[in-house]
């Protein structure tokens, strides 16, 4: 299948399946857990965008959920920028005496934590973003367990920051007024049909198959 | 490129030639690491660290014999160029100031290889890593790796080359668990993380392919502008391992690849000694 066929393929079932809010709520879901399972006071999924270089916060839990996402910082910056560079996790007990802190950066978002664990979101050879967890309890220990743990987190973050991104990616190949945008506003429609208009629109689709694709035409 | 003419013809040992092919250096009875690095500072060892440059002239890193950069030219090839940046985001001037605070007579290079987040990593790290291979470092220091298995022959074919010529290279075990390049290949010496304190206590790993543990959890190291910071990661534990190895090399240069791997399995901190 061609790369455009699969876009195609996938925003369709994109669009049928999940919207930009499903999206959200599944990294956001993602970001809670973290927070919950760390007892920390906030927990965020930043995605890391090459063309500007910067990472954007996708979901944020905790302190900050209203403000921050959608707010974007250059990727060489903060904690966050050096995990993604180094691609290893990160605990900092007190970021005020470490110099890969950026406190303006912490300012400007509203909250300045103490203790940070970060940990780069990668699929294959593509960093994708950084997930942070602030300030969890200060007894907590910092040893391998806990790095296994945030590891693991990660992992499942990458993930649905994988898929978010394909489908937002996919998506942008339907909408406005590309060639093919009119698939994407077709699948819609029908999911949004019932009953015989249902059927009547599938049969529909099944005749334009027949008319399009000369493999499937008598 | 071809091993060392020394070496060669070594395909098959006719008889009455076993007198051609004594080993430079007789083993005691018992390995220990009083005999693998006692008195030992590194002098005498070149050691590369393939990263992201090293701050030349840091406190605890010391001067640097020579840095190169791996940059991609105008048609995305790897070209090798003289380095003036430095360190572009401090992680290879830390691994070096581990290195160095365990063989400090040994002697740095570096070979810059990380730059921004997603660019052409694993094609500069494989240059990276043959220009070192090339260059005859002793030891190489690898706190990096490559999920690309595009490269996967290429990383073999290097890393097999640096076991004939006897380099050594220290590579970084994933910080989680997924598989990625060099440190897998048995060629090549492979560390993970313990949270002991001791920075020259190291444990082999029964169960490879991880082979061995070093200190990795909560260690001071250095950074930019010749301050400090407290970082933890496999990333740290490959550059103890890798100051072990200068050591052994800098008392017992004539150890190949093989040898010095099993000087760490005789010396590693779980090893039990029986006499006989």
């Amino acid at each position: 299948m061609s790369k455009s066929e699969d876009r195609i393929r996938v925003a369709v079932a994109a669009s049928a399946l999940a919207g930009e809010q499903v999206h959200a709520d599944l990294l956001r879901s993602v970001a809670d857990v973290a927070r919950g399972i760390f007892g920390a006071r906030a927990a965020s999924i930043m995605l890391y965008e090459e063309r500007g270089d910067e990472l954007v916060f996708q979901a944020v839990s905790g302190e900050g959920a209203d403000s921050l996402v959608g707010a974007r910082f250059p990727s060489t910056e903060g904690v966050a920028g050096w995990v993604l560079r180094a691609r290893e996790p990160l605990v900092i007990d007190d970021v005020t005496e470490d110099p890969r802190f950026a406190r303006e950066l912490a300012e400007d978002t509203g909250y300045v934590p103490k203790k940070i664990m970060a940990a780069p979101l990668l699929r294959g050879e593509r960093g994708l973003g950084v997930l942070s967890v602030l300030d969890p309890p200060a007894d907590r220990p910092t040893g391998i367990a806990e790095m296994d743990l945030l590891g693991l987190f990660a992992r499942q973050a990458a993930l649905a920051l994988d898929v978010v991104e394909r489908a937002r990616d996919a998506g942008s190949a339907l909408e406005g007024e590309g060639e093919t945008a009119v698939v994407g506003r077709v699948a819609q429609a029908l999911e949004r049909l019932e009953g015989p208009r249902r059927e009547a629109g599938l049969r529909l689709l099944a005749a334009l198959e027949d008319v399009l694709d000369p493999r499937r035409g008598g | 490129m071809t091993t060392g003419a020394e070496l060669l013809p070594s395909y098959s040992l006719a008889a009455g030639r076993e007198d051609e092919i004594a080993l430079p250096a007789s083993w005691p009875s018992e390995v220990t690491p009083e005999w693998a690095w006692g008195g030992a500072t590194g002098e005498g060892v070149r050691v590369c660290v393939l990263d992201s440059g090293v701050e030349s002239g840091h406190p605890l890193v010391g001067e640097v014999e020579r840095s190169i950069a791996v940059v991609a030219d105008d048609e995305g090839f790897a070209e090798v160029v003289e380095d003036t940046e430095g360190d572009v985001f401090g992680h290879g001037t830390a691994c070096s100031g581990i290195i160095r605070s365990i063989a400090p007579e040994c002697t740095l290079g570096s070979a810059r290889v990380l730059g921004p987040a997603n660019q052409g990593r694993a094609g500069l790290m494989a240059a990276g890593l043959q220009w070192a291979i090339s260059e005859g470092y002793q030891v190489i220091n690898m706190s990096l790796s490559t999920t690309n298995r595009e490269l996967l022959e290429l990383l073999h074919e290097l890393t097999d080359e640096a076991y004939f010529r006897r380099t050594s290279i220290v590579a970084s075990a994933n910080n989680v668990a997924e598989e990625s390049y060099p440190w897998r290949f048995s060629s090549v010496i492979s560390v993970g993380s313990h949270e002991d304190e001791d920075p020259m206590r190291f444990y082999v790993n029964p169960s490879p392919p991880v082979e061995f543990y070093a200190r990795g959890i909560e260690i001071e190291v250095a950074w930019r502008g010749g301050g400090q910071i407290r970082s933890s990661g496999n990333s740290f534990a490959t550059a103890h391992l890798s100051g072990v190895c200068a050591l052994i090399l800098s008392k017992h240069p004539e150890l190949t690849p093989f040898e010095l791997k099993s000087a760490l399995r005789l010396t590693a901190a779980n090893t039990v000694m029986e006499a006989v």
